[in-house]
């Protein structure tokens, strides 16, 4: 280090002129690169010379013929020396110690796998699962009775070039099939501010649309999530976002689907293959060192044609239109803005939806239904969080002609209140404990979940 | 209602109109160790902002709105790299969508490329705790460090904001030249340092330990990132008087129970010690982030009443 700091002070310059001084700038630039380019020669053969003696000591070890205990012993020695190699070398100061990737592997592109798993007990018979007054999407129900491995995820993901990012995710849900959750392309490098994305991904619309479920702080999407957006709505599509350039974050996003995710359904073929539209906007802040918050409005126009769902007698089949609203908010607070040993996390979502079409047959016009959901999470010691959430959603009465129907809501307003305490052995590790005392259905249900979130390999950063 | 809903999106939009910042070069740093370094650098030529502060750690930031705004105008992005920030940035360079910080730009600048990192596992396994493939990201705690990153730093906001480059050139000349005499200075006050064995709390201390000469005698933390256990606090503190350790230390972003018990136990001085600008009351700067660090542990070293 200290032989080559004097050579990157500039040659004494006159302030004023400056053509000398950006030709000293210059030239010194050039005596820096010419000393680390080298340094980092000298640097490579080194590391090249302490690679090959590692590879033939892990040979070595491998194929040793004495015991294994004394070949293990042979490579940690090695190793150790490598590792003690570098020290006698302070010339290679300021030299970057990165060897550049030997084979074409390195640039395959960061894998992750998210693994998940539960245990539940319930009171009630989780199969006959539903909420009143609501035509719900396949992914609407609850998690199997007794020990089973939820959805599985592998994610890859890299830059695909200077001008594109790829993402895709696979999920695995237990059943023998395999969905692909995720896969879009997404732009880099758009002026203004502009993002592009192509593929199927998660919407920006609401809060907790967006974040994958290895991030979820309850076991659970909330019931406005599951009755209005079958847990997290998704389809193939595209999305511009615009972060507008101004101090306060403040962010507009569009999105155009296929429209084949519920709500929506079967509208690809007759509607030029736009099926759904959406529009959100977000903005938020830091409040001081400690807090930050974000807030945002979401709609989104789904049409069905010919939607078919589970219903309570048979097959349900709808046509017709679905405008949803979303507010969302969430803060976050944390003993001067360091989120390791201790935090508090409030977030709160309200929906609202109008529906207006036929189901099965019958006249449904411009029915309103509401949902909305308030939760807390408290990470009270390192690695010990406790969260509390309450739910509900409502959907309007629609008389006499849709009693007995799946959109008989039953006159009540389906709620929840949920509890859970989780303990994380690291980032990648986490085991939570929930409680549901469940009024989906008019009689409760006491719901019990014993869950496992652990990822391995490359994990993406999480998004706020 | 629905239609007020839709005028809500407006609404929005107007109400967080503000004007965008005008300064010749929005640097937008990491860590506030490279905020200050930019500043000294940089001057009035530049507008700073510090994606975190002294009281957090940087590996465990909210990827919050707040930095993808400022990352969004930021003209320049010092951070530390080898990883450090791996939990965060890249989330907010990809939402940020600024083609002129992307990693491969000018715009982007990681101080880790520019001095020689320490402790490269030689396995890497998330068995061993919060482990960075690339080295020991905390090079901030070696000033020697500093003055190699300047070095980098002040040619690489001339090639970006080139009307001020002969400015810049001229900060860094005068900056060198003063943190070549004070780390004279603090190598001289620190001599009483040398061959001292201290417990630290986390292994971040590598490049201070190693500029002064510190002997690291384990750490609080079993392994990176993992709180420690009654029974290997146990074996800590038998270990503790056989190797003659002197103090524990922790950085003032951290939780200071773990290192307050063991410095009970093993009746050690306890000392806080800023870790970066802003950590502590009076590490204000980069050159009181060294003067505090090397007072604090020479006070340290003054014995169990020593505490700071």
């Amino acid at each position: 280090m200290a032989l080559l700091a004097p050579t990157l002070v500039p040659a004494p310059a006159q302030a004023q002129d400056l053509t000398q001084l950006q030709r000293d700038m210059k030239q010194m630039q050039q005596q820096y690169e010419t000393a680390i380019a080298k340094l980092r020669g000298d640097y490579d053969a080194r590391m090249k010379d302490m690679e090959t003696r590692l590879k033939s000591a892990e040979d070595k070890a491998t194929s040793a013929t004495s015991t294994a205990a004394d070949a293990q012993k042979t490579a940690e020695a090695t190793q150790l020396q490598v590792a003690s190699a570098p020290a006698p070398a302070p010339e290679a100061a300021a030299s970057p110690p990165a060897s550049a990737p030997a084979s074409a592997s390195g640039f395959n592109p960061a894998i992750g796998a998210v693994l998940n798993g539960t245990f539940t007990g319930y009171t009630r018979d989780p199969k006959s699962y539903r909420i009143p007054g609501f035509a719900l999407g396949d992914e609407a129900r609850l998690l199997p009775r007794g020990f089973s491995i939820g959805e599985s995820e592998i994610n890859l993901q890299a830059n695909a070039d200077p001008y594109l990012f790829a993402n895709l995710t696979l999920s695995f849900p237990g059943d023998k099939t395999v969905g692909v959750e995720e896969g879009f392309v997404q732009s880099t490098s758009l002026p203004f501010g502009l993002t592009a994305k192509a593929g199927r991904f998660f919407s920006g619309i609401g809060y907790l649309n967006e974040q994958h479920s290895h991030t979820w702080d309850f076991v659970d999407q909330p019931l406005p999530y599951r009755a209005f957006l079958n847990n997290q709505y998704g389809d193939d599509g595209v999305q511009v976002r615009w972060l507008a350039p101004t101090d306060r974050f403040l962010e507009f996003g569009a999105e155009a689907a296929r429209g084949d995710a519920f709500p929506a359904g079967g509208t690809a073929d007759h509607n030029a293959g736009v099926g759904a539209w959406s529009l959100f906007a977000h903005t938020g802040d830091d409040i001081g060192d400690s807090a930050n918050y974000r807030i945002g409005l979401s709609q989104l126009w789904t049409k069905a044609k010919d939607r078919t769902t589970d219903g309570l007698s048979g097959t349900d089949t709808y046509s017709g239109t679905d405008h949803t609203y979303i507010a969302d908010a969430v803060l976050k607070w944390a003993p001067n803005g360091n989120f390791v040993d201790r935090y508090v996390k409030l977030q709160g979502e309200y929906f609202l939806r109008q529906e207006n079409g036929n189901f099965n047959g019958s006249r449904v016009g411009n029915r309103i239904q509401t949902g909305w959901y308030l939760q807390g999470v408290y990470q009270f010691l390192p690695r010990w969080r406790v969260g509390l959430r309450y739910d509900q959603v409502h959907a309007a009465s629609l008389g006499s002609g849709f009693a007995g129907t799946t959109l008989d809501n039953l006159a009540s307003t389906s709620r929840r209140y949920t509890s859970m305490v989780d303990y994380s052995t690291s980032e990648f590790g986490r085991f939570r404990l929930q409680y549901s005392y469940d009024r989906s259905r008019p009689a409760p249900d006491n719901q019990f979940v014993l869950q496992y979130v652990i990822s391995i390999g490359a994990h993406g950063a999480h998004i706020y | 209602m629905l239609r007020s809903l839709s005028l809500g999106l407006v609404v929005l939009s107007a109400f967080a109109v503000a004007k965008p910042a005008q300064a010749a070069l929005n640097v937008f740093a990491c860590e506030p160790e490279w905020a200050a370094l930019a500043t000294e650098l940089g001057g009035e030529d530049v507008s700073v902002f510090s994606a975190t502060t002294g009281r957090q750690d940087p590996h465990q930031i909210q990827a919050r709105p707040a930095l993808i705004a400022k990352l969004r105008s930021a003209d320049l992005v010092v951070c530390t790299g080898a990883e450090l920030e791996i939990g965060w940035l890249p989330v907010l360079l990809r939402q940020a969508s600024n083609a002129k910080v992307q990693p491969g730009t000018p715009g982007f600048f990681e101080a880790s490329n520019r001095v020689k990192l320490l402790e490269i596992p030689t396995r890497l396994d998330r068995a061993d705790g919060d482990v960075h493939a690339a080295g020991n990201p905390h090079i901030q705690t070696d000033p020697r460090n500093i003055r190699l990153v300047a070095a980098a730093l002040g040619p690489r906001m001339g090639e970006i904001d080139p009307a001020h480059a002969p400015a810049y050139a001229q900060r860094l000349k005068a900056f060198d030249e003063s943190w070549g005499r004070l780390i004279d200075g603090w190598q001289a006050a620190a001599a009483p340092l040398k061959g001292v064995t201290v417990i630290p709390y986390h292994k971040g201390w590598a490049y201070l330990f190693g500029w002064l000469g510190i002997k690291e005698g384990g750490t609080i933390e079993p392994k990176p990132g993992v709180p420690p256990g009654g029974a290997y606090l146990t074996q800590l503190l038998d270990q503790i008087p056989k190797i003659d350790a002197k103090m524990v230390i922790h950085a003032a972003y951290e939780d200071p129970k773990g290192a307050a018990f063991v410095a009970e136990k093993a009746k050690l001085p306890m000392v806080t010690l800023p870790f970066t600008v802003g950590g502590t009351e009076e590490a204000k700067d980069l050159r009181s982030l060294f003067d505090e660090t090397v007072k604090r542990l020479l006070a340290g070293l003054g014995g169990p009443n020593g505490r700071t």
